[in-house]
């Protein structure tokens, strides 16, 4: 398919590091099915390295395939350089994702995250200093392009100047959505309807 | 259609012999498209697609009858040209009622009945569904609507040149078609528009279309539509019962070959090529895109595979859950579809559903509680 780059394809044909860690030392999920992936991450830590690192996707082939890449990027790492993986790094790696698929590899990195920050806090004694991750911000990239079209936004227009789309930010994730839509795209909130 | 195209095909409103050829093969489409519907020829207006001719029925008839209505009635599951028709008519003032549909996605004529208003003016419910292939009962509800003197439009993009539609015998006051939901070029459709009905055209302009669409017409599409109307009159039956041995066939060994598949839409009532499921635990633009490697089309309704990144509010109206909806699927049976294809489906597809399945956070959780 033409919208995904060669590298993309390859790993979601062939993830690695796919399954679950029985034993893990921390895991991390993340996502919901109403936006369409889920994601589980499973690490081993060794030394303040991560030994092992196993997910589980539920998702698109953008997501299936940053999952793979973000595991691949953080086996041998410690865990602070692990934490300093970002979306952005994720989406290069592989090649680039299209605009309205940089939010798989948000959900990458978070999964990630999760699972180091989920280990941290049951070795709360080991970790003293446990380094907080970035508080995640919007890539340039989220937030220059229209969700629905791809089109390229410049702030928070009322509406889409590529798509006529009226949107309007998400009360969570401050991301632009459509203005009558009950879902968000981006993290799937649902808003009450007035 | 080619001709047209090799020989530059003149302006139908000129008068001089290019045009008058050009006149001549929209002339001769307007016939066979008449004759595919059972329509008389000056009824059909030839549009720019599907969703043109939906915008021209929906508002045109209901700006038409503003005087004595502003109220409208569709189904939840119409196509989004009319959903989204529908609300910018509401922003002008319109009131909507959206019936609801049932789980097979039946339209029940009984809920058009109550929710008529003597302020009603169109009613508007398609006649099959192109996600989950349910064939609504139209005929009935067509009588409904004359009864009670409101306009009745029907979106048949899905279901003309692939069974057989009579507007005559539905009753129906207006009804769309698209030439490439039956072999015909892209970017021609038409509007069925009964005679004696009054209608406001979208496009201001010319004479075009008797003044209803103004716009120099798309000779060579609407040689194609015309073309596809008679390919259409002479094959659909037999292609029709061919097709529909194979969607029986997919219907009934899939969910053999594969666990947890559910068929959406309705079993019986339904599009003669259109076999659609949804296969629980896994999403479906990851099937998609290892069916394509495998040389097989389909297409999906999940969020992730549609650029909106919504899952088809279709699926979500038949009380689908998010989560099942991820994982939809429609198979179209084409015209050399062959039991050899199916077979070949039937290989490749449950390798496929395991490989994801295997990696699905959601049918590990499954497992684990059901053990």
């Amino acid at each position: 398919m033409m919208m995904y780059t060669e590298k993309v394809m390859e790993h979601f044909q062939n993830p690695r590091n796919v399954g679950q860690i029985k034993d893990a030392d921390g895991m991390g999920k993340v996502g919901n099915p109403v936006c369409g992936d889920l994601m589980t991450f499973y690490i081993k830590v060794k030394n303040d390295r991560i030994a092992d690192v196993k997910f589980q996707t539920f998702g698109c082939g953008a997501a299936i395939a940053v999952s793979s890449m973000v595991s691949e990027m953080a086996k041998g790492k410690t865990l602070s350089e692990a934490m300093k993986i970002t979306n952005a790094n994720v989406a290069e790696e592989l090649g680039g994702l299209p605009k309205n698929k940089l939010h798989c590899s948000n959900l990458g990195a978070d999964a990630l995250h999760a699972a180091i920050e989920d280990y941290r806090k049951k070795n709360l004694d080991l970790k003293p200093e446990a380094e907080k991750s970035e508080p995640r911000t919007h890539e340039e990239s989220d937030v220059d392009s229209c969700p629905y079209c791809d089109g390229p936004r410049e702030g928070m227009e009322e509406y889409c100047t590529s798509c006529q789309l009226e949107l309007t930010e998400c009360p969570e994730c401050r991301q632009a959505m459509e203005k009558d839509a009950e879902i968000c795209p981006h993290c799937g909130a649902t808003r009450v309807r007035t | 259609m080619n001709s047209c195209l090799e020989s530059g095909a003149g302006n139908p409103q000129s008068l001089h012999a290019d045009g008058q050829r050009a006149r001549q093969v929209v002339d001769d489409a307007r016939v066979k498209l008449a004759q595919l519907i059972h329509s008389r020829p000056e009824e059909i207006i030839f549009t720019s697609s599907g969703s043109e001719a939906n915008n021209l029925a929906l508002k045109g008839l209901a700006l038409a009858r503003h005087n004595r209505g502003d109220h409208i009635v569709l189904s939840s599951i119409e196509h989004l040209s009319l959903i989204q028709a529908a609300r910018s008519l509401e922003k002008s003032g319109f009131k909507v009622t959206r019936v609801r549909v049932d789980a097979q996605g039946m339209v029940d004529p009984d809920d058009i009945k109550r929710a008529l208003t003597p302020r009603t003016s169109v009613v508007s419910i398609m006649q099959a569904n192109s996600i989950v292939g349910t064939v609504e009962p139209i005929r009935e509800i067509a009588r409904i609507c004359r009864s009670e003197g409101v306009r009745f439009h029907s979106d048949a993009v899905a279901a003309v040149g692939n069974i057989p539609v009579d507007v005559e015998a539905l009753g129906v006051d207006s009804l769309s078609l698209a030439a490439d939901q039956f072999y015909g070029p892209q970017g021609s459709a038409a509007l069925f528009l009964r005679k004696g009905v009054k209608l406001v055209p979208l496009f201001d302009g010319g004479v075009q279309e008797s003044g209803r669409r103004a716009g120099t017409e798309n000779v060579p599409g609407i040689a194609g539509l015309g073309e596809a109307a008679a390919v259409a009159m002479k094959e659909m039956e037999e292609r029709g019962k061919r097709m529909r041995a194979l969607r029986d066939r997919l219907i009934r060994e899939l969910p053999q070959r594969i666990e947890h598949v559910v068929l959406t839409g309705h079993p019986e009532s339904r599009l003669p090529h259109h076999a659609s499921f949804c296969i629980r635990f896994v999403e479906g633009e990851g099937m998609l895109l290892h069916l394509d490697m495998q040389g097989i089309a389909v297409a999906s309704g999940s969020a992730c595979a549609s650029k909106s990144l919504r899952a088809s509010h279709v699926l979500l109206e038949m009380g689908i859950d998010h989560a099942l909806a991820q994982g939809s699927l429609v198979f179209s049976m084409v015209d050399d579809t062959t039991s050899g294809d199916i077979d070949y489906l039937l290989d490749v597809f449950p390798p496929i559903v395991e490989k994801l399945r295997k990696m699905s956070p959601l049918y590990f959780e499954y497992l684990e509680n059901s053990r």
